[in-house]
Protein backbone atom coordinates (compact mmCIF):
# COMPACT_ATOMS: atom_id res chain seq x y z
CA UNK A 1 0.00 0.00 0.00
CA UNK A 2 1.21 3.09 -1.00
CA UNK A 3 0.83 5.54 2.46
CA UNK A 4 3.46 8.16 2.06
CA UNK A 5 2.82 10.71 -0.15
CA UNK A 6 2.21 10.55 -3.88
CA UNK A 7 3.95 13.84 -5.49
CA UNK A 8 7.84 12.86 -4.51
CA UNK A 9 9.22 14.57 -7.56
CA UNK A 10 8.47 18.26 -6.11
CA UNK A 11 11.12 17.21 -2.87
CA UNK A 12 14.39 17.88 -3.30
CA UNK A 13 17.51 16.16 -1.74
CA UNK A 14 17.13 16.23 2.58
CA UNK A 15 18.87 19.44 3.38
CA UNK A 16 19.65 20.04 7.33
CA UNK A 17 20.46 22.92 9.35
CA UNK A 18 22.45 24.07 11.70
CA UNK A 19 20.80 24.31 15.47
CA UNK A 20 23.65 26.99 15.86
CA UNK A 21 22.43 29.19 13.99
CA UNK A 22 19.28 29.81 15.51
CA UNK A 23 20.70 29.88 19.01
CA UNK A 24 22.87 32.78 17.96
CA UNK A 25 20.03 34.70 17.18
CA UNK A 26 18.56 34.42 20.50
CA UNK A 27 22.46 34.85 22.43
CA UNK A 28 22.35 38.14 20.38
CA UNK A 29 19.09 39.30 21.36
CA UNK A 30 19.57 38.67 24.61
CA UNK A 31 22.78 40.74 25.03
CA UNK A 32 21.31 43.63 23.19
CA UNK A 33 18.35 43.37 25.24
CA UNK A 34 15.90 42.78 23.21
CA UNK A 35 14.65 39.97 24.07
CA UNK A 36 11.52 40.67 26.31
CA UNK A 37 12.47 44.49 26.65
CA UNK A 38 8.91 45.42 24.45
CA UNK A 39 11.51 47.60 22.67
CA UNK A 40 9.99 50.01 20.14
CA UNK A 41 10.28 47.67 17.31
CA UNK A 42 10.76 44.16 18.26
CA UNK A 43 11.93 41.02 17.12
CA UNK A 44 9.42 38.46 15.92
CA UNK A 45 10.03 36.26 18.86
CA UNK A 46 8.49 39.26 20.92
CA UNK A 47 6.48 40.83 18.10
CA UNK A 48 4.31 43.14 20.13
CA UNK A 49 4.44 46.83 22.20
CA UNK A 50 2.60 44.89 24.90
CA UNK A 51 3.61 41.65 25.21
CA UNK A 52 5.42 42.52 28.85
CA UNK A 53 1.87 42.55 29.99
CA UNK A 54 1.34 38.66 29.09
CA UNK A 55 4.93 37.63 29.69
CA UNK A 56 5.78 35.22 32.72
CA UNK A 57 9.54 35.80 33.56
CA UNK A 58 8.70 32.99 36.22
CA UNK A 59 11.61 30.70 36.39
CA UNK A 60 10.46 27.70 34.10
CA UNK A 61 9.45 25.23 36.65
CA UNK A 62 11.00 22.50 35.35
CA UNK A 63 14.14 21.37 32.78
CA UNK A 64 12.68 20.11 29.34
CA UNK A 65 13.18 16.65 29.49
CA UNK A 66 14.74 15.36 26.13
CA UNK A 67 13.28 13.04 23.54
CA UNK A 68 13.84 9.61 23.93
CA UNK A 69 15.04 7.54 21.15
CA UNK A 70 12.59 4.78 19.56
CA UNK A 71 12.33 1.71 18.61
CA UNK A 72 10.57 1.84 14.96
CA UNK A 73 10.59 0.11 11.19
CA UNK A 74 12.37 3.31 9.39
CA UNK A 75 11.42 4.50 6.15
CA UNK A 76 14.31 5.03 3.66
CA UNK A 77 13.82 8.96 3.03
CA UNK A 78 16.54 10.09 0.50
CA UNK A 79 14.26 11.02 -1.38
CA UNK A 80 12.05 13.51 0.59
CA UNK A 81 13.27 17.27 1.09
CA UNK A 82 12.09 17.25 4.67
CA UNK A 83 11.53 20.23 6.58
CA UNK A 84 14.98 20.79 9.43
CA UNK A 85 14.05 19.48 12.61
CA UNK A 86 14.48 22.79 14.35
CA UNK A 87 12.02 23.85 12.23
CA UNK A 88 9.29 21.45 12.84
CA UNK A 89 9.82 21.81 17.05
CA UNK A 90 10.14 25.69 16.84
CA UNK A 91 7.34 26.54 15.21
CA UNK A 92 4.11 25.19 16.22
CA UNK A 93 0.14 26.06 17.01
CA UNK A 94 -0.68 24.82 19.78
CA UNK A 95 -2.11 27.57 22.00
CA UNK A 96 -2.55 25.67 25.17
CA UNK A 97 1.03 27.75 25.43
CA UNK A 98 0.70 30.54 24.19
CA UNK A 99 -0.67 31.97 20.08
CA UNK A 100 2.60 32.76 18.86
CA UNK A 101 4.71 30.17 17.30
CA UNK A 102 7.39 30.27 19.68
CA UNK A 103 5.26 30.12 22.76
CA UNK A 104 5.31 26.44 22.30
CA UNK A 105 8.76 25.56 22.34
CA UNK A 106 8.95 27.91 25.27
CA UNK A 107 6.60 26.82 27.45
CA UNK A 108 5.47 23.51 26.73
CA UNK A 109 8.53 21.79 28.74
CA UNK A 110 6.33 22.79 31.44
CA UNK A 111 4.15 19.45 30.66
CA UNK A 112 3.94 16.47 32.58
CA UNK A 113 3.80 13.74 29.87
CA UNK A 114 4.47 10.79 31.96
CA UNK A 115 2.67 9.38 33.52
CA UNK A 116 -0.40 9.46 30.72
CA UNK A 117 -3.66 7.67 30.08
CA UNK A 118 -5.37 7.55 27.00
CA UNK A 119 -9.26 6.06 27.19
CA UNK A 120 -11.05 4.70 24.18
CA UNK A 121 -14.44 4.65 25.34
CA UNK A 122 -17.68 5.16 24.02
CA UNK A 123 -19.22 2.80 21.03
CA UNK A 124 -16.56 0.27 21.57
CA UNK A 125 -17.04 -3.37 21.91
CA UNK A 126 -14.07 -2.91 25.05
CA UNK A 127 -12.86 0.50 26.86
CA UNK A 128 -8.84 0.69 26.73
CA UNK A 129 -7.05 2.42 28.59
CA UNK A 130 -3.27 3.25 27.48
CA UNK A 131 -0.84 4.49 29.79
CA UNK A 132 2.72 6.18 29.08
CA UNK A 133 4.52 2.85 28.21
CA UNK A 134 2.09 1.45 26.39
CA UNK A 135 1.97 4.15 24.04
CA UNK A 136 5.11 2.86 22.92
CA UNK A 137 5.01 -0.91 22.87
CA UNK A 138 1.01 -1.62 22.64
CA UNK A 139 1.53 -1.71 18.53
CA UNK A 140 4.40 -1.77 16.44
CA UNK A 141 5.56 1.71 15.48
CA UNK A 142 6.79 2.54 11.91
CA UNK A 143 7.90 5.90 10.46
CA UNK A 144 5.64 8.25 7.56
CA UNK A 145 6.57 11.04 5.64
CA UNK A 146 4.15 13.52 5.64
CA UNK A 147 2.88 16.81 4.33
CA UNK A 148 1.65 19.30 6.89
CA UNK A 149 -0.53 21.60 5.65
CA UNK A 150 -1.52 24.32 7.74
CA UNK A 151 -4.59 26.19 7.04
CA UNK A 152 -2.59 29.49 7.28
CA UNK A 153 -1.20 28.25 3.99
CA UNK A 154 2.14 27.03 5.08
CA UNK A 155 3.37 23.73 4.99
CA UNK A 156 5.99 21.15 6.44
CA UNK A 157 7.27 17.45 5.31
CA UNK A 158 7.71 15.73 8.57
CA UNK A 159 9.25 12.11 9.43
CA UNK A 160 6.60 10.40 12.16
CA UNK A 161 6.89 7.77 14.34
CA UNK A 162 3.79 6.09 15.31
CA UNK A 163 0.56 3.81 14.35
CA UNK A 164 -2.67 3.76 12.03
CA UNK A 165 -5.06 5.37 14.45
CA UNK A 166 -7.49 2.40 12.65
CA UNK A 167 -4.70 -0.27 14.80
CA UNK A 168 -6.06 1.02 17.79
CA UNK A 169 -10.25 1.09 17.08
CA UNK A 170 -9.83 -2.13 15.61
CA UNK A 171 -8.49 -3.02 19.23
CA UNK A 172 -11.20 -1.93 20.98
CA UNK A 173 -13.73 -2.99 18.59
CA UNK A 174 -15.74 -0.53 16.95
CA UNK A 175 -19.85 -0.99 17.60
CA UNK A 176 -22.34 -1.48 15.00
CA UNK A 177 -23.73 2.62 15.77
CA UNK A 178 -20.56 4.72 16.02
CA UNK A 179 -20.75 6.97 13.00
CA UNK A 180 -17.72 9.27 14.75
CA UNK A 181 -14.62 9.65 16.60
CA UNK A 182 -14.23 12.62 18.80
CA UNK A 183 -10.35 13.31 20.23
CA UNK A 184 -10.09 15.83 23.50
CA UNK A 185 -6.91 17.70 24.36
CA UNK A 186 -5.42 17.02 28.01
CA UNK A 187 -6.91 20.40 30.31
CA UNK A 188 -4.45 21.07 32.97
CA UNK A 189 -4.26 24.51 33.37
CA UNK A 190 -1.30 24.81 36.13
CA UNK A 191 0.85 23.31 33.32
CA UNK A 192 -0.90 24.84 30.10
CA UNK A 193 -0.51 28.91 30.59
CA UNK A 194 -2.96 29.47 27.90
CA UNK A 195 -5.63 27.44 29.34
CA UNK A 196 -5.36 29.33 32.74
CA UNK A 197 -5.33 32.77 30.75
CA UNK A 198 -7.68 33.86 27.94
CA UNK A 199 -4.90 36.68 27.30
CA UNK A 200 -2.31 34.08 27.05
CA UNK A 201 -4.71 31.35 25.40
CA UNK A 202 -6.09 33.30 22.67
CA UNK A 203 -9.61 33.00 24.04
CA UNK A 204 -10.54 29.78 22.06
CA UNK A 205 -12.50 26.91 24.41
CA UNK A 206 -10.45 24.42 26.41
CA UNK A 207 -10.32 21.67 26.29
CA UNK A 208 -9.14 21.69 22.88
CA UNK A 209 -11.70 18.83 20.72
CA UNK A 210 -11.71 17.60 17.03
CA UNK A 211 -13.37 14.64 15.51
CA UNK A 212 -13.48 12.54 12.25
CA UNK A 213 -16.26 10.01 10.56
CA UNK A 214 -15.76 7.15 11.35
CA UNK A 215 -14.71 6.16 7.89
CA UNK A 216 -12.23 9.06 7.81
CA UNK A 217 -10.59 7.57 11.03
CA UNK A 218 -10.23 3.81 9.93
CA UNK A 219 -8.72 5.00 6.94
CA UNK A 220 -5.02 3.63 6.84
CA UNK A 221 -3.84 7.51 6.15
CA UNK A 222 -5.00 8.38 9.78
CA UNK A 223 -2.17 7.95 12.09
CA UNK A 224 -1.65 8.65 15.86
CA UNK A 225 2.10 9.66 16.12
CA UNK A 226 4.19 9.30 19.02
CA UNK A 227 7.23 10.39 17.69
CA UNK A 228 8.90 12.64 15.39
CA UNK A 229 12.86 12.57 13.67
CA UNK A 230 13.36 9.13 14.65
CA UNK A 231 12.34 10.62 18.72
CA UNK A 232 9.44 10.64 21.07
CA UNK A 233 7.48 13.91 20.44
CA UNK A 234 8.58 17.25 21.83
CA UNK A 235 6.25 18.51 24.12
CA UNK A 236 5.84 21.34 21.84
CA UNK A 237 4.30 18.75 19.23
CA UNK A 238 1.85 16.75 20.71
CA UNK A 239 3.68 14.97 23.21
CA UNK A 240 2.80 11.79 24.19
CA UNK A 241 0.30 10.90 21.22
CA UNK A 242 -1.21 13.07 18.58
CA UNK A 243 -2.96 12.65 15.69
CA UNK A 244 -2.18 13.25 11.78
CA UNK A 245 -4.92 13.59 9.58
CA UNK A 246 -2.66 14.83 6.35
CA UNK A 247 -5.33 15.40 3.90
CA UNK A 248 -6.98 18.08 6.44
CA UNK A 249 -5.85 21.20 7.25
CA UNK A 250 -3.60 21.21 11.04
CA UNK A 251 -5.82 21.59 13.20
CA UNK A 252 -7.27 18.76 12.90
CA UNK A 253 -4.37 17.21 13.76
CA UNK A 254 -5.03 17.21 17.59
CA UNK A 255 -2.38 16.69 20.53
CA UNK A 256 -1.49 15.44 23.48
CA UNK A 257 -4.73 13.59 23.32
CA UNK A 258 -6.24 12.03 26.83
CA UNK A 259 -9.33 11.19 25.03
CA UNK A 260 -10.96 8.92 22.35
CA UNK A 261 -14.58 8.78 21.86
CA UNK A 262 -16.51 6.91 19.35
CA UNK A 263 -20.65 8.68 19.50
CA UNK A 264 -23.73 8.45 16.96
CA UNK A 265 -23.76 12.44 16.51
CA UNK A 266 -20.98 14.65 15.19
CA UNK A 267 -19.04 16.29 17.80
CA UNK A 268 -18.29 19.83 18.43
CA UNK A 269 -14.87 20.94 17.53
CA UNK A 270 -12.67 23.52 18.68
CA UNK A 271 -12.34 25.94 15.66
CA UNK A 272 -15.51 25.11 14.25
CA UNK A 273 -17.00 26.22 17.87
CA UNK A 274 -14.75 29.60 17.50
CA UNK A 275 -15.44 30.87 13.75
CA UNK A 276 -18.23 28.57 12.06
CA UNK A 277 -17.43 30.55 8.83
CA UNK A 278 -13.78 29.74 8.82
CA UNK A 279 -13.49 26.52 9.85
CA UNK A 280 -15.51 23.38 9.06
CA UNK A 281 -15.87 20.22 10.85
CA UNK A 282 -14.31 18.38 7.42
CA UNK A 283 -11.48 20.89 6.90
CA UNK A 284 -9.89 18.69 3.92
CA UNK A 285 -7.21 20.28 2.40
CA UNK A 286 -9.07 21.99 -1.13
CA UNK A 287 -7.19 24.69 -2.91
CA UNK A 288 -10.77 25.72 -4.83
CA UNK A 289 -12.50 26.80 -1.25
CA UNK A 290 -10.63 29.91 0.00
CA UNK A 291 -10.74 30.55 4.25
CA UNK A 292 -12.17 34.00 4.21
CA UNK A 293 -9.34 36.34 4.54
CA UNK A 294 -6.72 34.48 2.85
CA UNK A 295 -6.24 32.04 -0.78
CA UNK A 296 -5.58 28.44 -0.19
CA UNK A 297 -4.51 28.05 -3.77
CA UNK A 298 -1.14 27.83 -3.00
CA UNK A 299 1.08 27.60 -0.30
CA UNK A 300 4.81 27.83 1.26
CA UNK A 301 6.51 24.95 1.66
CA UNK A 302 8.73 25.37 4.57
CA UNK A 303 11.65 23.69 4.92
CA UNK A 304 15.42 25.19 4.83
CA UNK A 305 16.36 28.90 3.40
CA UNK A 306 16.15 32.43 3.81
CA UNK A 307 13.85 35.01 2.53
CA UNK A 308 16.09 34.59 -1.40
CA UNK A 309 15.60 30.91 -0.99
CA UNK A 310 11.37 30.40 -0.65
CA UNK A 311 9.46 27.33 -2.71
CA UNK A 312 5.32 28.44 -3.46
CA UNK A 313 3.66 25.59 -4.45
CA UNK A 314 0.22 24.71 -5.69
CA UNK A 315 -1.92 23.20 -3.19
CA UNK A 316 -3.26 20.07 -4.00
CA UNK A 317 -6.68 18.72 -3.45
CA UNK A 318 -6.96 16.31 -0.47
CA UNK A 319 -3.24 17.98 0.33
CA UNK A 320 -2.11 15.42 -2.42
CA UNK A 321 -3.51 12.64 -1.25
CA UNK A 322 -6.77 12.15 -3.21
CA UNK A 323 -6.06 8.85 -4.68
CA UNK A 324 -6.26 7.29 -0.88
CA UNK A 325 -9.12 9.58 0.46
CA UNK A 326 -11.41 11.51 -2.14
CA UNK A 327 -13.61 8.20 -2.46
CA UNK A 328 -14.89 9.11 1.00
CA UNK A 329 -16.32 12.35 0.00
CA UNK A 330 -17.44 11.37 -3.06
CA UNK A 331 -21.45 12.28 -2.82
CA UNK A 332 -20.92 15.35 -1.01
CA UNK A 333 -20.51 19.01 -2.31
CA UNK A 334 -16.96 20.02 -0.79
CA UNK A 335 -17.73 23.88 -0.95
CA UNK A 336 -20.66 23.49 1.85
CA UNK A 337 -18.96 20.71 3.52
CA UNK A 338 -15.59 22.54 3.66
CA UNK B 1 32.33 74.22 22.40
CA UNK B 2 28.97 75.00 20.68
CA UNK B 3 26.01 72.60 22.68
CA UNK B 4 24.63 70.21 20.66
CA UNK B 5 21.18 70.86 18.92
CA UNK B 6 18.53 68.31 20.77
CA UNK B 7 16.42 68.34 17.23
CA UNK B 8 19.90 67.08 15.54
CA UNK B 9 20.58 64.52 18.68
CA UNK B 10 16.88 63.01 18.31
CA UNK B 11 16.89 63.00 14.53
CA UNK B 12 20.10 60.76 14.81
CA UNK B 13 18.26 58.67 17.29
CA UNK B 14 15.32 58.40 15.67
CA UNK B 15 17.28 57.59 12.46
CA UNK B 16 19.19 54.94 14.47
CA UNK B 17 16.22 53.00 16.07
CA UNK B 18 14.71 52.72 12.95
CA UNK B 19 17.28 51.01 11.10
CA UNK B 20 18.98 49.16 13.10
CA UNK B 21 16.50 46.32 13.97
CA UNK B 22 15.22 46.72 10.41
CA UNK B 23 18.52 45.44 9.01
CA UNK B 24 19.12 42.62 11.49
CA UNK B 25 15.56 41.60 10.45
CA UNK B 26 16.36 41.52 6.99
CA UNK B 27 19.50 39.96 7.31
CA UNK B 28 18.62 37.18 9.98
CA UNK B 29 15.15 36.86 7.60
CA UNK B 30 18.02 36.61 4.16
CA UNK B 31 20.36 33.67 6.92
CA UNK B 32 17.39 32.05 7.67
CA UNK B 33 17.70 33.02 11.56
CA UNK B 34 14.55 34.58 11.87
CA UNK B 35 12.64 31.54 13.30
CA UNK B 36 11.06 29.02 11.26
CA UNK B 37 9.56 30.91 8.77
CA UNK B 38 11.73 33.87 7.94
CA UNK B 39 8.78 35.25 5.99
CA UNK B 40 6.18 35.70 8.30
CA UNK B 41 8.67 37.24 10.49
CA UNK B 42 10.01 39.72 8.27
CA UNK B 43 5.97 40.54 7.03
CA UNK B 44 4.66 40.78 10.57
CA UNK B 45 7.91 42.73 12.08
CA UNK B 46 7.75 45.36 9.50
CA UNK B 47 3.88 45.76 9.86
CA UNK B 48 3.86 45.81 14.08
CA UNK B 49 7.29 48.27 13.04
CA UNK B 50 5.14 50.38 10.81
CA UNK B 51 2.12 50.94 13.47
CA UNK B 52 4.12 51.68 16.46
CA UNK B 53 5.80 54.38 14.60
CA UNK B 54 2.77 55.33 13.68
CA UNK B 55 1.66 55.42 17.37
CA UNK B 56 4.23 57.48 17.81
CA UNK B 57 4.04 60.06 15.28
CA UNK B 58 0.77 60.59 17.09
CA UNK B 59 2.33 60.91 20.56
CA UNK B 60 4.49 63.81 19.31
CA UNK B 61 2.23 66.75 19.12
CA UNK B 62 0.55 65.96 22.89
CA UNK B 63 3.93 64.96 24.33
CA UNK B 64 4.97 68.57 22.69
CA UNK B 65 2.50 70.41 24.50
CA UNK B 66 2.77 68.60 27.73
CA UNK B 67 6.41 68.42 28.32
CA UNK B 68 6.65 72.61 26.77
CA UNK B 69 9.10 71.17 23.84
CA UNK B 70 8.26 73.22 20.92
CA UNK B 71 11.27 71.47 19.28
CA UNK B 72 9.98 68.25 19.26
CA UNK B 73 7.52 68.96 16.54
CA UNK B 74 10.44 69.21 14.06
CA UNK B 75 11.07 65.53 14.34
CA UNK B 76 7.62 64.34 13.78
CA UNK B 77 8.03 64.40 10.02
CA UNK B 78 10.83 62.25 9.80
CA UNK B 79 9.27 59.77 12.24
CA UNK B 80 6.37 59.90 9.76
CA UNK B 81 8.35 59.14 6.85
CA UNK B 82 9.85 56.26 8.63
CA UNK B 83 6.32 54.75 9.52
CA UNK B 84 5.33 55.42 5.43
CA UNK B 85 9.36 53.03 4.86
CA UNK B 86 8.11 50.46 7.11
CA UNK B 87 4.86 50.31 5.17
CA UNK B 88 6.95 49.85 1.83
CA UNK B 89 8.69 47.26 2.88
CA UNK B 90 5.95 45.59 4.56
CA UNK B 91 3.85 45.60 1.52
CA UNK B 92 7.15 44.74 -0.90
CA UNK B 93 7.32 41.98 1.77
CA UNK B 94 3.90 40.82 1.43
CA UNK B 95 4.52 40.86 -2.53
CA UNK B 96 7.84 39.20 -2.76
CA UNK B 97 8.71 36.89 -0.63
CA UNK B 98 5.41 35.88 0.12
CA UNK B 99 3.79 35.69 -3.36
CA UNK B 100 6.82 35.14 -4.88
CA UNK B 101 6.25 38.43 -7.26
CA UNK B 102 3.40 37.54 -9.29
CA UNK B 103 1.38 40.10 -10.49
CA UNK B 104 -1.80 38.07 -11.07
CA UNK B 105 -1.45 36.53 -7.73
CA UNK B 106 -0.89 39.63 -5.87
CA UNK B 107 -3.75 41.48 -7.98
CA UNK B 108 -5.87 38.81 -7.15
CA UNK B 109 -5.18 38.94 -2.96
CA UNK B 110 -5.32 42.79 -3.25
CA UNK B 111 -8.89 42.43 -4.77
CA UNK B 112 -10.54 39.83 -2.57
CA UNK B 113 -9.20 39.75 0.51
CA UNK B 114 -11.11 42.57 3.24
CA UNK B 115 -8.05 42.85 5.61
CA UNK B 116 -6.16 43.63 2.71
CA UNK B 117 -8.41 46.42 1.18
CA UNK B 118 -7.99 48.27 5.20
CA UNK B 119 -4.33 47.71 4.83
CA UNK B 120 -3.85 49.03 1.23
CA UNK B 121 -6.26 52.13 2.01
CA UNK B 122 -4.21 52.86 5.00
CA UNK B 123 -1.08 52.31 2.80
CA UNK B 124 -2.35 54.44 0.14
CA UNK B 125 -3.18 57.71 3.05
CA UNK B 126 0.46 57.29 4.32
CA UNK B 127 1.47 57.72 0.34
CA UNK B 128 0.00 60.79 -0.08
CA UNK B 129 0.54 62.07 3.81
CA UNK B 130 4.92 60.97 2.73
CA UNK B 131 4.47 63.01 -0.92
CA UNK B 132 2.81 65.84 0.46
CA UNK B 133 5.70 66.21 3.44
CA UNK B 134 8.18 68.33 1.79
CA UNK B 135 8.01 71.91 2.84
CA UNK B 136 7.86 73.08 -0.16
CA UNK B 137 4.80 71.14 -0.84
CA UNK B 138 3.66 71.78 2.32
CA UNK B 139 3.69 75.58 1.20
CA UNK B 140 2.06 75.33 -1.74
CA UNK B 141 -1.00 73.39 -0.30
CA UNK B 142 -1.98 75.92 2.19
CA UNK B 143 -4.43 75.59 4.63
CA UNK B 144 -5.49 71.96 2.73
CA UNK B 145 -2.21 70.53 4.19
CA UNK B 146 -3.41 70.57 7.00
CA UNK B 147 -6.60 69.07 5.95
CA UNK B 148 -5.08 66.13 4.15
CA UNK B 149 -2.85 65.23 6.86
CA UNK B 150 -5.84 64.96 9.27
CA UNK B 151 -6.19 62.03 7.17
CA UNK B 152 -3.79 59.93 9.33
CA UNK B 153 -6.21 60.08 12.37
CA UNK B 154 -8.62 57.46 9.95
CA UNK B 155 -5.72 55.74 8.85
CA UNK B 156 -4.78 54.59 12.18
CA UNK B 157 -8.25 53.09 12.60
CA UNK B 158 -7.85 51.55 9.58
CA UNK B 159 -4.46 49.93 10.01
CA UNK B 160 -5.61 48.56 13.48
CA UNK B 161 -8.74 46.92 11.35
CA UNK B 162 -6.13 45.48 9.27
CA UNK B 163 -4.16 43.90 11.97
CA UNK B 164 -7.52 42.42 14.37
CA UNK B 165 -8.43 41.33 11.07
CA UNK B 166 -5.23 39.09 9.90
CA UNK B 167 -5.28 37.26 13.80
CA UNK B 168 -6.97 34.15 14.02
CA UNK B 169 -7.61 34.40 17.14
CA UNK B 170 -5.11 35.94 19.25
CA UNK B 171 -6.99 39.43 19.99
CA UNK B 172 -5.75 40.28 22.77
CA UNK B 173 -2.82 42.42 21.35
CA UNK B 174 -4.98 44.03 18.46
CA UNK B 175 -7.31 45.23 21.85
CA UNK B 176 -4.26 46.81 23.88
CA UNK B 177 -3.07 48.82 20.86
CA UNK B 178 -7.16 50.06 20.11
CA UNK B 179 -6.71 51.12 23.03
CA UNK B 180 -3.54 53.15 23.28
CA UNK B 181 -5.34 54.35 19.88
CA UNK B 182 -8.20 55.85 21.26
CA UNK B 183 -6.33 57.67 23.88
CA UNK B 184 -4.00 59.42 21.15
CA UNK B 185 -7.21 60.21 19.40
CA UNK B 186 -9.42 61.31 22.63
CA UNK B 187 -6.09 64.17 23.40
CA UNK B 188 -7.70 65.83 20.18
CA UNK B 189 -11.04 65.30 20.45
CA UNK B 190 -11.83 69.20 20.01
CA UNK B 191 -9.44 68.97 16.80
CA UNK B 192 -11.59 65.54 15.51
CA UNK B 193 -14.63 67.27 16.38
CA UNK B 194 -14.12 69.78 14.42
CA UNK B 195 -12.44 68.34 11.36
CA UNK B 196 -15.21 65.77 10.96
CA UNK B 197 -17.79 69.05 11.18
CA UNK B 198 -15.92 71.55 8.64
CA UNK B 199 -14.56 69.10 5.92
C1 LIG C 1 -1.23 47.14 0.58
C2 LIG C 1 -0.89 47.22 1.79
C3 LIG C 1 -0.74 46.07 2.76
C4 LIG C 1 -0.72 44.71 2.54
C5 LIG C 1 -0.84 43.96 1.23
C6 LIG C 1 -0.53 44.09 3.83
C7 LIG C 1 -0.44 42.72 4.03
C8 LIG C 1 -0.31 42.13 5.26
C9 LIG C 1 -0.17 40.71 5.50
C10 LIG C 1 -0.13 39.65 4.41
C11 LIG C 1 -0.08 40.52 6.83
C12 LIG C 1 0.18 39.20 7.54
C13 LIG C 1 -1.02 38.39 7.78
C14 LIG C 1 -0.58 37.03 8.27
O1 LIG C 1 -0.34 36.88 9.47
O2 LIG C 1 -0.43 36.14 7.45
C15 LIG C 1 -0.18 41.79 7.46
C16 LIG C 1 -0.13 42.00 8.82
C17 LIG C 1 -0.02 43.24 9.40
N1 LIG C 1 0.04 44.46 8.75
FE1 LIG C 1 -0.21 44.77 6.79
N2 LIG C 1 -0.44 45.07 4.79
C18 LIG C 1 -0.56 46.29 4.17
C19 LIG C 1 -0.49 47.54 4.76
C20 LIG C 1 -0.20 47.74 6.09
C21 LIG C 1 0.07 49.03 6.69
C22 LIG C 1 0.06 50.37 5.95
C23 LIG C 1 0.33 48.80 8.02
C24 LIG C 1 0.72 49.75 9.14
C25 LIG C 1 0.98 50.99 9.05
C26 LIG C 1 0.20 47.39 8.25
C27 LIG C 1 0.36 46.78 9.49
C28 LIG C 1 0.21 45.43 9.70
C29 LIG C 1 0.26 44.84 11.01
C30 LIG C 1 0.44 45.57 12.33
C31 LIG C 1 0.11 43.46 10.82
C32 LIG C 1 0.07 42.37 11.89
C33 LIG C 1 1.43 41.87 12.18
C34 LIG C 1 1.38 40.82 13.26
O3 LIG C 1 0.38 40.14 13.41
O4 LIG C 1 2.40 40.68 13.94
N3 LIG C 1 -0.10 46.78 7.06
N4 LIG C 1 -0.32 42.77 6.48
Amino acid sequence: MKIIKSNRSQFKDHQITDEDIFNNKRDFLKKMGFVGAGSLITSPSHAGLFDWLKSDDTPPKKDPEPPKPLNFKALDKSGFELTPEQKVTHYNNFYEFGTSKQDPSEHAHNLTTNPWELTISGLVEQKITLNYEDLFKRFALEERVYRLRCVEAWSMVIPWVGFSLADLLKQAGVSSGAKYVSFKTLHRPSEMRGQSSRLIGGSIPYPYTEGLRIDEAMNPLAFLAVGLYGKSLPNQNGAPIRLVVPWKYGFKSIKSITEIKLSKIMPKTTWNLSAPNEYGFYANVNPDVDHPRWSQASERLITSGGLFDQQRIKTLPFNGYAEQVAHLYKDMDLRRHF
Amino acid sequence: MKTLNPVFVIKVAIHLCALTPLLFNYYWSITDQNGADPVKAIIHFTGIGALNILLLTLLVSPSAKFFKLGWLMQTRRLIGLYCFFYACCHLLNFWWFELGFQVSLFIEELIKRPYIWLGMSGFVILFLLAITSPHSVRRKLGKNWQRLHYWIYPASILVWIHFYWSRKADISEPFLYLTVILILLALRKQKLKNWIRFR
